[in-house]
């Protein structure tokens, strides 16, 4: 293992990482408004995927046609399930509301898997030919994927910082009743939030699908590591999920050069009881 | 017309023997969850630890895997047990002073590691393979293993339901209920909390023991863990959480409507086939929130403990508060 390995494996850590700070961003906003973990959240990527594999397939249109789709689907998906379950449980202890996202996981996943079964696919169909530094190989995929991820963060940032709508989000997010207080519609606030947390989703998903292939179990897998990604960065603190998104993929990737690659999954489960352990509030300091 | 009687005989014992694993896998959720409130969607993870269990324990020995180690049966399943509880002794130990979503996920990743492990260590349990011979006890009649499974889940039924009218249940009830009220009468809710953990997951180890004999093979594919994990906690919903009755009753029932959608699935036209078990778990997901909005407390609802107008303390309850 040398110099020249580690740089490389650091690309596909920066890869990974992009995938998992969109997923965790989503993740950590839900939270941090409705205090609630969204277990169904891999699944969402899933379906974004999907629907988005289905349009560019089916009209020929290049990958990049597939985003806005993959992205407008999972938020649709998202508001809808809101809207019909979980408003109706809001009420109720938020944990309810955890079984019940943990029960809407399968029931998208059977949904996607009812339509276009259960056999893997690909996003991309031929052979791509890799961009070489030096000795260093670059998929061109993966340049869209860190590219694109950056373009949706830098976005995401100035929905937050600079509208009125990113400002409730925060506003709800540090303190729910001072927030409706001073007028906020909390309501309109969550919808937003969703489609929002949805959409990133299905860019998280589709970029998912480049990176790899399309399977109907692609999302639960990335549910962990996202979920240690946004637990590393301060659970609903969405700035903190870029930076643990990026710790976990590039530490997964890492550890395949002194660890056997089959027990990469388990990376991200070990960093994240190291981090519940050590400093529990995460990296940047979020819920408790 | 005729029915195929000793077809369908065979047929209902079978599903009578894998709802009452599944009512022991129910009454193990129902220590954690109905009534100490700790969320595990990793029971896949302790089921698969208490199969592997008896299978090493239980089974001539052999080169491919650990083991075997040729014991009786119940030798077995206290085998399953025990290591089960010494791994959620060490996995409680680190995330039950956490908030429930950190256990929740926490739980995920114990039952992926889980399966991993016993998918890539071909010393442990011979990796895909997986380990088969695994005998059942007293003889390969399917009605006695019903027989032995019904004992085991009324031994478990019993020894829960005097758990949970005990003290110890009692505190487990004002932890789930109010932590900080319970923390400030005295009790030591992380070690509370860890108890309930540990028993739990131990029974779920006995109900992977007790599946491993019934199919006689363990693999790491074998348990189609989301599933496992997730039909447990519909049955305690729907059959009602907290409820050591329900727990029974919602495992036997959503077993019956399980099966009976696969007799619905077998209706579809033969190119679907493939596509039968995504609609059955779709079928059985709905059922869950419908239940979740419709009657989120289950079929037969917890009982409430009887409180005394005025404050009645038996000896043992006396001694038990004075030693504390």
């Amino acid at each position: 293992m040398d110099f020249i390995d580690l740089l490389q494996l650091l690309i596909y850590g920066v890869v990974l990482g992009s995938i998992l700070t969109l997923g965790a961003i989503g993740v950590s906003l839900l939270f941090g408004i409705l205090r609630f973990s969204n277990f169904a959240h891999g699944d969402l990527m899933t379906v974004g995927a999907y629907v988005a594999y289905a349009v560019i397939s089916s009209f020929g249109l290049p990958i990049w046609a597939g985003l806005p789709v993959a992205m407008i689907t999972s938020a649709l998906v998202a508001v809808a399930v809101d809207q019909s379950v979980y408003r109706r449980l809001r009420r109720t202890k938020p944990v309810i509301l955890l079984i019940s996202s943990f029960g809407m996981a399968l029931v998208v996943r059977a949904i996607v898997q009812l339509i276009w079964g259960p056999q893997d696919r690909a996003l991309v169909k031929g052979i791509q030919i890799p961009i070489r530094l030096g000795d260093i190989v670059i998929r061109p995929d993966h340049l869209w994927i860190i590219g694109g991820t950056l373009v949706i963060v830098i976005l995401l940032h100035l929905f937050l910082s600079r509208t009125r709508m990113g400002k409730a989000m925060r506003a709800l997010s540090d303190n729910m009743d001072l927030a409706r207080v001073t007028g906020i519609d909390a309501e309109r606030v969550i919808i937003w939030t969703w489609a929002l947390g949805g959409a990133l989703a299905g860019a998280a998903g589709l970029f998912l699908a480049l990176d790899a292939r399309l399977t109907p179990m692609m999302g639960w897998t990335a549910l962990l590591p996202i979920f240690a990604a946004a637990i590393l960065g301060g659970f609903g603190k969405p700035y903190g999920a870029i930076v643990g998104g990026m710790v976990i993929g590039i530490v997964s990737e890492m550890s395949t050069a002194v660890l056997p690659s089959a027990y990469k999954p388990a990376i991200a489960f070990a960093v994240m009881i190291i981090m519940l352990i050590v400093k529990p509030n995460g990296l940047l300091g979020g819920r408790k | 017309m005729s029915i195929d009687m000793a077809g369908l005989a065979s047929y209902g014992v079978f599903l009578l023997t894998l709802a009452g694993i599944y009512a022991v896998l129910t009454l193990a959720l129902n220590v954690q969850w109905g009534m100490t409130g700790l969320f595990n969607i990793g029971i896949a993870g302790f089921y698969a630890i208490g199969a592997y269990t008896a299978a090493i324990a239980t089974t001539p020995s052999s080169t491919e895997h650990l083991g075997g180690l040729n014991l009786p049966f119940v030798a077995g399943l206290v085998a399953a047990m025990l290591v089960s509880g010494l791994v959620a002794l060490l996995i409680g130990a680190l995330t039950l002073s956490l908030r429930s979503d950190y256990l929740a996920i926490a739980s995920i990743g114990i039952a992926e590691i889980v399966r991993l492990i016993f998918k890539n260590e071909d010393w442990l349990g011979n990796g895909v393979r997986g380990i088969a011979g695994i005998q059942r006890p007293f003889s390969e009649e399917p009605l006695v293993y019903l027989a032995v499974v019904l004992v085991v889940l009324a031994l478990v039924y019993f020894a829960i339901e005097r758990a949970r009218k005990s003290p110890w249940g009692r505190v487990l009830r004002a932890v789930r209920e109010n932590e900080l009220g319970a923390q400030a009468a005295g009790k030591d809710i992380t070690r509370f909390r860890l108890e309930a953990f540990v028993l739990g997951s131990m029974i779920m180890g006995l109900g992977g023991a007790l599946y491993a004999h019934f199919v006689g093979f363990v693999s790491p594919e074998a348990f189609e863990p989301i599933f496992g994990t997730f039909l447990a906690w519909v049955m305690l919903i729907a059959g009602g959480s907290g409820n050591n009755k329900g727990a029974v009753l919602g495992a036997f029932l959503i077993w019956i409507v399980w099966s009976g959608t696969e007799l619905l699935t077998n209706l579809l036209p033969a190119g679907m086939a493939t596509q039968a078990s995504a609609l059955r778990i779709l079928l059985i997901g709905l059922l869950l929130q419908v239940i979740l909005l419709k009657r989120p407390e289950g079929v037969l609802t917890e009982e409430r403990p009887h409180v005394h107008a005025t404050p009645v303390m038996d000896s043992k309850e006396a001694e038990e508060d004075a030693a504390e």
